[in-house]
């Protein structure tokens, strides 16, 4: 009668997992459908069963022996019985005592007991099974194991048993079966899942913690005991090997978020102001990273192998300071200017060598300069192009703006960082202007009380704006002609004014323009978020003029300097003829010694890459400049003003007048933007341009966190970070595109100077790479290159290129269409279910206006007439008209109200009963909207 | 399982890693956070349980407005007086954490709305809410007719079953569509 025996068993198994589970309790949906599948496996069983997961798990965990147990019990003689008798009994005296125990113990320990149990489990069944090789000798072994079953320290000892016994002898190892393994394995797998997401179940710690340890425990088990002969080996490797992957994984992530810069002065700044002030210096702190690779290339491959490899300084002309301004080279005011040493330093495209190859290592520095000045670009593109991906991978699927705008105002608008009151009070005040509008919108659409001034207002506004920007575009380029002007007059009769007028005058009008913009958009009128898109766009399109008309001036200067170098080149090509031939007259030799000039006082030209950098560098430096300056007094002299006139001042200055100033995110966002745009259109003139940015950012960090912190108060109106994060990129983007422009022009189509830079001598910059193909480089790779670059092939690739696009975009039209579709879908069923749920028979706009279309009723069957209508139509007729209806809420009822007080109006959403064929012919079909008009978001009353 | 009063068990610490979205760098610091607010001797005491007042102390929570609400989601205690063992300060901590998923993070804040613990968010539970994030202040507060509204037009948008109370599954139906509630539900020490 083996069977019975087992189910005694059983049932005390589960006595004591009641016994033990009934401290945990359950719920979510994992745990019941294995519950599920448990009583699916083994209907048989009538034992009561607490509902509990881990006492199921741990009965799956020993089905398996369970049955291969059954399956052993069947075969054996009678014989056996007695001793199989003796043990179930000692066996059970056991248990009993051990259940105690259970009761006693703490939850952990009655798990551990548990598990012993299982282990006994298996120990008993391999025991079994040796006994039917030889039947006192597996008695023997079947007493100690039980005895050692009895031991306290059980826990332990007893993996090593089942492991030590089954690797003792070979018929131990066939006591686990494939089967067996298998399951053991898939469970060990589970149980690994489980660890790995226990941290997404909203469970209590202390529960996880039980849970953890208890899967911990299992996989540390059996683990070990999986695999078998020499593959166990592999196996214990291989899972220690996993385990030691997982821990240096966790380190690593704590290492790498250790070494994420300024975190926590960015959480302050979070806590203080919100995300929104905190996503610029996430931005800020993003383009310094940016920046520090674009450094490290410049960095790398240019700048230190000239100062390694190449001629030093004052060996030739292009490296030293002509004689002429030797003796101011070294002065401050000169310096400043970045002109002086600085010109002819390291930091300016003129400086570099026209050399092949330099040092022993022949870097090809041309080249670098060439690749690197590109390749900036190319990196660029690169991370911002997947910033920009991975921003719009998380912004989910973006729902509809219109569908939730009440309840994610509720739900979502609290900004849990906030740490500082007053950020708080300002959440309030403007968690409830959102409110309360968001309630007026809903009440009236548009109150379009007189659309033609507003219409001229902004007709005007945007005639003012233009005028601006077109005032500010002109402005720059009559400074930067007058520049030209200057620079040809004597340095010395020129006033520090005059000399930095172009700088100068830009800073100022990136200062000045915005805050005008906003007042003149004062006029318009527009709902904040729109105002704040135009503001802007308008921003933008500012800055863009203002550096394009820049650079057009720039290029006005760039050709009248290529006239003159045309002109110095003669002159000197002149000079050295005159030279030769003068020499070999006179001396009467063919061989010409080079001439011999200090190189200070060779003639040269004007060197437009030079220049141009310069200018750029100037144009950072002064931004930087106004920049600095504007917070130091626009925020921090005025906070400390406010802060402590307010003692002594008629009004109070903190709520009144001057305040606190804000930190105006887009402005600065908008800044950074622009400055990253110069940097990349003069790293090419300029290699140091790039350090300097870095020092820039830098200071920024530190300074702007320390100047919000200090002398900002946050902003009344906060916008909210995460949807304007891609947008900057998309700035960024677009700038980075514009910056690219004139660069490849330059490298493309200008010749650079013959005298100074990596390029001298050569017709055009791109000629360096054609020079490395043909010289460096096997002569198939120059066929090939003349190959790719055949208009034959090039044609082609192109038009393949447009096939690609057409066919990408018709693809993404596609899905669009698919996405579209699928959200009407959703969006019927929703409906469907609210119908259902109010009884009616349509509440979609457009099935009641085909209704309201129809020519007349006697179209539709009137069925409900004579009938009796159902008793919950009933309620709801009788509810309908004075109270709520559950579907039309809040606004059904104002608007039934007003209905009721204004008879008259025939336009009154009345709401027709549920049997719609009682109404007044004509009346309630013809003209009127449906109920859900009334509720809906589409026609208020005119009231 | 409870603390040791100076540092924590390298186990535990491990153990925390695992069953929370925190760094070692950050677990650690809310030990020592949570640490500062204990008195001396209850330092010696494992399992010590720190009183609502001392927590909505800590700046982080001080000015917000649900700081009640939050203890009592997370606290264990059976008097239900709010109070955190560092276990829940730690639970807090995680649910609010960066890494955080949305799942985790959609059904606290469920629990935190709902203020009856009924299940649901009713209409009671809403005004409620209302009125917590329009302050304290009767200037900021909503008139009765405007909060009906309010409500109504919540229940119309996101009680998709219509009885009249947003459950768990439209609560989360509703807030995975939005842009800013996993950064904006973060509470960083």
């Amino acid at each position: 009668m083996p069977p019975k025996r087992k189910d005694n068993v059983v049932i005390k198994v589960e006595d004591v997992g009641m016994d033990v589970d009934a401290v945990i309790d359950s719920g979510s949906e994992e745990e019941a459908r294995r519950r599920a599948k448990n009583r699916r496996v083994r209907p048989q069983r009538k034992a009561k069963r607490v509902s509990d997961d881990e006492e199921d798990e741990d009965e799956e965990d020993e089905e398996p022996r369970r049955k291969g147990r059954k399956k052993k019990a069947k075969p054996r003689d009678s014989d056996e019985e007695e001793e199989e008798d003796s043990r179930s009994v000692k066996s059970k005296s056991s248990r009993a005592s051990r259940r105690k125990a259970a009761k006693e113990e703490s939850e952990e320990e009655s798990e551990d007991d548990r598990q012993k149990k299982k282990k006994r489990g298996k120990g008993v069944s391999k025991q079994e099974k040796e006994e039917q090789n030889k039947e006192k000798k597996g008695q023997v072994k079947g007493k100690e194991g039980k005895d050692k079953g009895g031991e306290k320290d059980r826990k332990k000892k007893s993996g090593k048993f089942s492991s030590s016994s089954s690797s003792d002898s070979d018929s131990d190892d066939q006591s686990l079966s494939e089967g067996e393994i298998e399951a053991l394995k898939e469970q060990v797998e589970e149980k690994k899942k489980q660890i790995a997401t226990l941290r997404n179940k909203p469970w209590r710690i202390k529960r996880r913690l039980v849970i953890l340890k208890e899967a911990q425990d299992f996989v540390e088990k059996y683990e070990g005991a999986l695999g078998k002969g020499k593959g166990k080996r592999l196996y214990a490797f291989k899972v220690m090997m996993a385990k030691k992957w997982i821990k240096f994984k966790r380190d690593f992530e704590n290492f790498k978020t250790a070494c994420i810069p300024w975190e926590r002065k960015i959480k302050d700044v979070e806590s203080h102001f919100g995300s929104s002030v905190a996503s610029y210096f996430i931005f800020l702190r993003w383009m310094y990273g940016l920046n520090l690779v674009l450094f490290g290339f410049m960095f790398g491959l240019v700048i230190v192998p000239e100062l390694l490899m190449g001629l030093p300084y004052g060996s030739i002309p292009r490296k030293i300071v002509p004689r002429a301004e030797q003796d101011t080279a070294m002065d401050f005011s000169v310096l400043f200017d970045f002109r002086g040493y600085c010109k002819y330093s390291f930091l300016f495209y003129g400086y570099y060598n026209s050399e092949r190859t330099i040092g022993v290592l022949q870097f090809k520095l041309p080249l670098s300069y060439l690749l690197v000045g590109v390749g900036i670009f190319g990196y660029s593109l690169m991370v911002v192009i997947r910033t920009m991906a991975r921003n719009s991978n998380e912004g989910g699927d973006g729902a509809e703006e219109g569908e939730f705008t009440f309840s994610w105002k509720m739900f979502t608008s609290w900004d849990y960082l906030i740490g500082n009151p007053e950020t708080a009070d300002n959440k309030y005040a403007s968690i409830t202007t959102s409110f309360k509008e968001s309630i007026v919108d809903e009440q009236e659409s548009q109150k379009d009380e007189n659309i033609h001034l507003r219409r001229f207002l902004r007709v005007l506004a945007n005639f003012l704006i233009l005028c601006s920007l077109g005032g500010s575009g002109f402005l720059i380029y009559f400074v930067v002609k007058r520049s030209q002007e200057f620079s040809n007059m004597e340095n010395e009769d020129l006033s520090w004014l005059e000399k930095n007028e172009v700088e100068l005058v830009m800073s100022l009008l990136g200062l000045v323009c915005p805050p005008l913009f906003e007042t003149i958009a004062e006029l318009e009128d527009y709902h904040p978020r729109v105002a704040l898109k135009w503001q802007l766009g308008r921003i933008f399109a500012l800055f863009l003029g203002n550096l394009y008309t820049f650079l057009f001036a720039l290029f006005d200067e760039v050709t009248a300097k290529l006239e003159s170098e045309k002109a110095i080149k003669n002159a000197t090509e002149w000079a050295l003829n005159q030279y030769i031939a003068n020499y070999s007259s006179h001396y009467n030799t063919t061989n010409v010694p080079p001439q011999n000039v200090d190189p200070a006082d060779t003639l040269r030209g004007p060197c437009w890459e030079t220049a141009v950098g310069i200018e750029f560098v100037k144009l950072i430096v002064s931004d930087m400049q106004v920049t600095y300056l504007s917070i130091l007094i626009g925020d921090f002299i005025r906070a400390v003003l406010v802060r402590y006139l307010n003692y002594c001042w008629c009004w109070d200055l903190e709520a009144g007048f001057p305040s606190y100033g804000e930190f105006d995110i887009s402005g600065n966002v908008l800044g950074l933007i622009f400055n990253q745009g110069m940097i990349w259109m003069g790293a090419f003139y300029c290699p140091g341009l790039v350090g300097l940015n870095v020092l820039r950012l830098l200071v920024s960090m530190y300074y702007q966190c320390w100047a919000v912190m200090c002398c900002n108060v946050p902003h009344e109106r906060v916008f909210k970070a995460s949807g304007s994060n891609n947008f900057y990129m998309g700035l960024l983007l677009l700038v980075l595109f514009l910056s690219l422009l004139p660069v490849v022009y330059t490298i493309m189509t200008l010749s650079p100077s013959f005298d100074c830079g990596p390029f001298s001598g050569q017709e055009k910059m791109y000629d360096v790479v054609m020079e490395t193909i043909d010289k460096d480089l096997p002569s198939f790779i120059g066929n090939i290159f003349v190959y790719a670059t055949n208009p034959g092939l090039i044609m082609p690739a192109v038009l393949l290129m447009v096939l690609a696009i057409y066919y990408l975009n018709a693809v993404s039209k596609g899905y669009q269409q698919a996405n579209l579709d699928l959200k009407k879908k959703m969006k019927m069923a929703r409906d469907e279910e609210k119908n259902r749920r109010n009884n009616k028979d349509s509440t979609n706009q457009v099935m009641k206006d085909l209704e309201d279309l129809l020519p007349d009723k006697s179209l539709i069957p009137p069925p409900t007439e004579e009938e009796p209508p159902p008793p919950d139509v009933v309620i709801e007729k009788g509810s309908k008209s004075p109270k709520i209806k559950p579907g039309a809420a809040g606004k059904g009822v104002k608007l039934q109200k007003d209905v009721s007080l204004a008879a008259t109006n025939p336009r009154a959403p009345v709401n027709r009963a549920p049997g719609p064929r009682r109404a007044p012919p004509g009346n309630a079909r013809g003209p009127q909207p449906g109920p859900g008009r009334g509720r809906g978001r589409g026609g208020p009353p005119r009231q | 399982m409870g603390t040791t009063a100076s540092q924590l068990g390298k186990d535990l610490l491990s153990e925390y890693q695992e069953l929370t979205f925190l760094t070692k760098q950050e677990i650690l610091l809310a030990h020592k956070r949570f640490t500062e607010l204990l008195t001396k001797d209850e330092k010696d005491r494992p399992n010590i349980r720190i009183s609502m007042g001392r927590i909505l102390a800590l700046p982080e929570l001080k000015s917000n407005p649900f700081r009640k609400r939050i203890c009592h989601v997370f606290s264990t205690s059976e008097h239900k007086d709010g109070s955190l063992t560092f276990e829940d300060f730690l639970d807090l901590l995680s649910a609010f954490s960066d890494s955080a998923t949305l799942e985790i993070k959609s059904h606290y804040a469920f629990r935190i709305f709902d203020f009856d613990d009924d299940g649901t968010l009713d209409c009671g539970d809403l005004e409620k809410l209302v009125n917590c994030l329009t302050g304290e202040t009767d200037d900021t507060r909503l008139t009765t007719e405007e909060m009906r509204q309010l409500i109504g037009n919540i229940l119309e948008e996101s009680d998709i079953d219509k009885d009249g109370t947003v459950n768990l599954s439209e609560f989360q139906h509703v807030i995975s569509r939005s842009p800013d509630f996993v950064s904006s539900f973060k509470i960083v020490l």
